[in-house]
């Protein structure tokens, strides 16, 4: 949906975790709902496991992430959804229903499985990298593609909006964050 | 063995200012016996309502919750027993009703009516598990069980119940999210 202006950057190609967790720090972020993706493992979650300051809420599948995300958000906390795109695939029906139909801010860090992170997600050969955005797309889901440093500048800003607007939005983790 | 209704006008007269979780055939019988802004009804997908009333306890842990599923929904969303029973939310009391059915889908058997929803909920570190099959055993100790420190878990062995009009307009009516937000949030 929204176009990665840092693709024609011939800048640094890294992306680091910490930089990832002080923007969702920023952003408000009370809890964060994750099943273990190994693209963010290292950088995002192990760490994010060992901070003070964001609650890990471990779930055993991808889609209590959206119920559990929706019933703090009538409390008035914000939740941040670390999945790996096989988990997005497999929530799509309470995405669908809680996130798009009931317009609930469901925020989504979703680890793009085995993809090249010089490649656009849709030109990726795994199908079901490639069916990623598409779907997003289909739903009406803003999503942004975080794969480099300067990419990282646009989580703060969407999480802000999605809550403020009351609808979903999806970073999706196009390369493996480097441990801070 | 016991019917869910009655078991809610029973439970109804316990509820205070507790978000209650309800959904399908519960929700249209909880619905029936006590309209009120804290009904929480629009769960999204079935198997959430679990998950759902975990959110709430955690995002107001000054706030009870009580969570009214069936058999079906918990056992699409099974897992969250475990995650509730590790979250360990003190605030949160779950019912299931378990009476053997997918009632809202057709009336068709669950895949095992033998499950033990509570033995499951024990072994998933809820803190307090039940199981009721006799009413006026529900009766004596209703306010026990919601005044215990969570996650509670317990069981009402309920039968099918009579055929439900399932109103889903008026269950998942947007205005009724707000005024349960507005309600919710007022204290």
């Amino acid at each position: 949906m929204e176009a990665t202006a840092s693709r024609a950057n011939k800048g640094a190609r890294k992306l680091d975790g910490g930089g990832i967790i002080a923007a969702i720090k920023a952003s408000g972020i009370d809890y964060v709902l994750s099943v273990p993706d190994i693209t963010t493992s290292a950088g995002l979650l192990a760490p994010i496991a060992n901070d003070k300051t964001l609650r890990l809420i471990r779930v055993c599948k991808e889609d209590e992430c959206i119920g559990i995300a929706t019933g703090l958000a009538y409390g008035g906390k914000r939740a941040l959804t670390l999945i790996q795109h096989t988990g997005f695939l497999d929530s799509i029906n309470a995405i669908r229903g809680v996130a798009v139909e009931y317009k609930q801010p469901i925020c989504m860090m979703i680890g793009l499985l085995q993809h090249d992170p010089e490649k656009a997600p849709k030109e990726s050969p795994r199908y079901g990298v490639r069916i990623v955005e598409p779907i997003l797309d289909d739903m009406g889901i803003a999503h942004h593609l975080i794969s480099l440093d300067a990419d990282v500048a646009q989580i703060k800003p969407a999480i802000d909006k999605a809550y403020a607007e009351s609808h979903p939005v999806a970073f999706l983790i196009g390369r493996s964050p480097s441990v801070s | 063995m016991m019917k869910r209704d009655e078991c809610f006008r029973i439970l109804a007269r316990h509820i205070t200012d507790e978000a209650v979780v309800a959904t399908y055939s519960s929700a249209v019988d909880w619905v029936e016996v006590s309209p009120r802004p804290l009904n929480y009804l629009s769960i999204g997908a079935m198997g959430l309502d679990s998950s759902h009333g975990l959110g709430l306890a955690l995002g107001r842990p000054d706030r009870r919750v009580v969570v009214l599923q069936g058999d079906g929904s918990l056992l699409m969303n099974l897992g969250s027993l475990v995650t509730i029973g590790a979250a360990a939310p003190k605030n949160l009391v779950h019912f299931v009703a378990h009476n053997d059915t997918y009632e809202a889908n057709g009336g068709h058997p669950i895949p095992n009516p033998k499950v033990d929803f509570a033995n499951i909920a024990r072994a998933s570190g809820y803190a307090a598990t039940y199981d009721f099959s006799d009413l006026r055993m529900f009766e004596q100790q209703v306010a026990h069980v919601l005044e215990q420190e969570g996650p509670v878990f317990a069981t009402l062995h309920v039968e099918p119940s009579k055929p439900l009009h399932y109103d889903y307009v008026s269950l998942y009516d947007p205005e009724k999210r707000k005024a349960f937000k507005a309600a919710w949030l007022a204290r």
